[in-house]
């Protein structure tokens, strides 16, 4: 990458130290600013990480998917986003890959991740 | 290009550009010249690579030879220290944060391509009844005994890129001062490293 790239991007980095490290196969537990007119609440969304893109640029995000009524639901978060207020590790998974699109075609047990110890 | 992200969590892509420190190498007024224009140089070139009159030229202008010179015309004087030979202009004295500019640039050289990249033609459209390799072929070109020729202007295949191309309305997201580097909303055309016109 650019020096010059580099300089920019480096005071927009230091935003990513307020979140614990996670990688694909965590559990994790986002709280979302939801602007709603003048109002602003938090929203949580709890899932599992299945992929990190753009490691280390101002354009990364995570990809966060969750079960709920039985409908699988993707949400993407940029994670220098300022509307991330913050992010919970709840469980570190085991897992082979980076990218667990495999866990999509699965459903109930099949869809389990191992936990790491 | 890179991106950052607005107050309201928009991520917005833009591109960095080094603007400056330009150095003024000669104004041009109505009297001599007939038209009013400043001429900056920028980037720094080895005195042995620099022809003799070019050397003179810089020497006028009290500076080092640079590799780009450029002309600007009717240049607006909004920068403390005006506008005379050998003054040396920087982004944050010329443009302001929410400016819009005019970047232009040598766009990327694509080789030789056919009608749907080069022109954006649509193609055939199928690949099957009865269409045998001509999914991106042209078509017709013209009309049969009359005019019984290939009009001038017809669009065809041939090299691609590498010509000069402005991009209109690209808004300063941001300037670092110190650094001379601006953020400048889109992508701006030319390879990495490239150097563009920047107008307001």
């Amino acid at each position: 990458m650019s020096e010059l790239i580099k300089f920019v991007e480096k005071e927009y980095q230091e935003a990513r130290a307020k979140f614990p490290s996670f990688k694909s196969g965590d559990t994790v537990n986002v709280h979302v600013k939801i602007r709603e007119g003048n109002k602003e609440r938090i929203q949580q969304f709890q899932g599992t990480v299945i992929q990190r893109k753009n490691a280390g640029t101002n354009g990364e995000t995570f990809t966060v998917r969750k079960v709920s009524n039985s409908v699988g639901v993707e949400r993407i978060f940029p994670i220098l986003s300022p509307n991330l207020e913050k992010i919970e590790l709840v469980r570190k998974g085991r897992v082979r890959r980076a990218r667990l699109y495999y866990l999509r075609g699965r459903q109930g047990k099949a869809a389990r991740i191992k936990e790491l110890v | 290009m890179t991106s950052i992200y607005s107050a309201d969590g928009q991520n917005v892509a833009c591109t960095v550009v080094e603007a400056g420190p330009c150095v003024i190498t000669q104004v041009k007024d109505e009297a001599t010249d007939g038209y009013r224009a400043v001429q900056l140089a920028y980037g720094e070139k080895k005195e042995k690579h620099t022809t003799r009159a070019l050397a003179g030229h810089f020497a006028k202008a009290n500076t080092t030879p640079k590799k780009k010179v450029v002309e600007f015309r009717d240049f607006r004087v909004e920068f403390e220290g005006g506008v005379s030979i050998g003054n040396i202009i920087k982004a944050g004295e010329v443009f302001i944060e929410g400016d819009f500019v005019d970047a232009i640039g040598t766009s990327k050289g694509k080789g030789f391509q056919g009608v749907v990249k080069r022109h954006g033609f649509a193609g055939v459209g199928e690949a099957t009844h009865g269409q045998h390799n001509r999914l991106r072929a042209p078509g017709s070109i013209g009309a049969c005994s009359f005019p019984s020729r290939v009009f001038k202007g017809q669009r065809m295949a041939g090299r691609t890129g590498g010509r000069r191309v402005k991009m209109v309305n690209l808004r300063i997201l941001k300037i670092y001062p110190e650094q001379n580097l601006m953020l400048v909303s889109g992508s701006i055309p030319g390879a990495k490293n490239s150097y563009v016109i920047l107008e307001k």
